[in-house]
């Protein structure tokens, strides 16, 4: 059996199908992935996603440390609370995950993903030697991602005055604790939400109010579905430590300039033809990991994360390409498929986003 | 709890059939419908085209997996359920009578009956657990 989080026995209640995610025991479904896809596009969803890790960074050194740790610059945020999406690299340029932390003043908070928990942590105890800065684990907190067009008028009705007080003030991407609760306006579905991060112990009594007003429970089946319309990586499909940000459709998250942080020295020399893009398939179909991607009738690359877009109602996918034209296609059990090359994201606020790519 | 009708023949891969006025249909187990998950694409065969039992003559896909699907018996494929093609949910909804896939003239009507049970099939299943 894997862990379980605090919420584990009301996914079993409400009659879950579980699987093993990174070690821990967490909901794929409640029955219909795709019904609760749509409930998060058209109305508000709750996922449960207190398998990740979420870290304190205690001392007085901590922006020195982020500035050296991270690819994106930890010293241009000006909000408190801002949060700051950024990839963590090797010296080789590598990405060794994607995190996003919180400019909370000490202690700083930030949350990593659960499979790379053990590596991260010794990478970052390793880099946290030369700075006064200590990272200290929080496997006391839950965390809940509320999401959807109508996620903050729900989520308002479920929590005491003076948080949802604190909560209206927050702009988007930025955070707040609020009596022993951090709220923040991020998530991993290109809707409107709010994360929060609360004490394991009051998180199954905010879950049920949630249901109580009638938030939908999302499972993780959704929720790759509704991040990758959204045009979002996921750690460990899209990128790992073999390829740069660059390579990942994240050069916007890196800050080079007058920088000296971990891998920057091999961004600037290492040279490839390697970019993530996205794919739309016209035609029927579902677009799935690893199918091969051609260009002009040659072998490009391949998928690296695919699925059928409730949304768009066709196959969409990410994808490592060496090139990209007009004439792309996808192999599907040995048949050659159409698809267009667009710039992610696919899908913003339930709307069709997405554009043609430049070849 | 998956339903697992007595008057159906089944392959241990999940797909049922039954002699209709001497034709074969052909769909999968509600079992299966389940464990796939939404149906969001089924790929269907060719009218006229023949097959022998065990061939690969569809691919279902959810949300989860692309999946094939396995000729029953040997024949000719007749007919197939182009509700699917706009409506794959069907699959899900209703495995044993609306999400049928396709239907089979069989070269020996008979071939059915080596096929199991809905007990022997129900075991197959306890047994995956």
């Amino acid at each position: 059996m894997g862990n379980k989080t605090p919420l584990y026995g009301k996914h079993e209640a409400l009659g879950a199908k579980m699987v093993d995610f990174g070690g821990w025991d967490m909901p794929i479904n409640y029955g219909s992935q795709i019904e609760e896809h749509h409930a998060v596009r058209f109305d508000a969803g709750v996922f449960d996603v207190s398998h990740m890790t979420t870290v304190e960074l205690h001392g007085t050194e901590v922006p020195g440390f982020l500035d050296r740790l991270l690819a994106n610059d930890f010293t241009r945020l000006t909000r408190p609370g801002q949060a700051m999406y950024s990839a963590m690299l090797q010296e080789d340029g590598g990405v060794l995950d994607d995190l996003i932390v919180y400019d909370t003043g000490e202690p700083y908070l930030m949350v990593v993903n659960c499979a790379t928990r053990e590596k991260d942590l010794n990478w970052m105890n390793q880099v946290a030697e030369n700075f006064d800065c200590t990272i200290k684990e929080r496997s006391d907190l839950a965390i809940l991602a509320v999401q959807g067009p109508n996620a903050l008028e729900k989520v308002t009705a479920t929590i005491s005055d003076a948080q949802a007080a604190a909560m209206s003030e927050l702009k988007l991407f930025q955070g707040t604790w609020t009596e022993g609760w951090f709220i923040a306006r991020t998530g991993y579905t290109g809707e409107k939400g709010v994360e929060v991060i609360l004490p394991a112990d009051e998180a199954p009594a905010f879950w049920d109010r949630l249901l109580e007003a009638d938030v939908a429970p999302i499972g993780l089946g959704a929720r790759d579905t509704l991040r990758l319309e959204a045009g979002m990586n996921l750690y460990g499909s899209d990128m790992d430590e073999t390829v740069t940000p660059f390579e990942s459709n994240m050069a916007s998250t890196v800050f080079m300039e007058g920088r000296d942080f971990i891998g920057a020295d091999a961004l600037k020399t290492r040279q490839s033809d390697q970019q993530l893009v996205g794919l739309v398939m016209p035609g029927k179909g579902v677009l799935r990991a690893h199918y091969k991607v051609f260009s002009n009738g040659r072998e490009v690359g391949e998928i690296t994360s695919g699925a059928f877009s409730p949304t768009l109602q066709q196959g969409i996918a990410l994808a490592r390409v060496s090139e990209t034209s007009a004439d792309m296609s996808v192999e599907i059990r040995g048949k050659q498929n159409p698809v267009e090359c667009v710039e992610p994201p696919f899908v913003r606020h339930g709307k069709q986003v997405y554009k043609p790519k430049e070849n | 709890m998956a339903e697992f009708p007595t008057d159906l023949r089944y392959l241990a891969t999940h797909e049922w059939a039954k002699l209709e006025d001497g034709v074969v249909v052909v769909g999968i187990s509600d079992h299966a419908q389940d464990a796939l998950g939404d149906v969001v694409f089924v790929e269907l065969p060719e009218i006229d085209s023949t097959c022998s039992a065990g061939d690969e003559v569809a691919v279902v896909e959810s949300v989860k997996a692309a999946s094939d699907i396995y000729a029953p018996v040997s024949g000719t494929v007749t007919e197939v359920n182009s509700n699917l093609e706009d409506s794959p949910e069907l699959v899900n909804e209703s495995p044993f009578a609306d999400g049928w896939f396709f239907k089979i003239t069989p070269d020996d009507p008979s071939a059915i009956d080596t096929l199991l049970s809905a007990a022997d099939y129900q075991v197959v299943c306890e047994e995956e657990h």
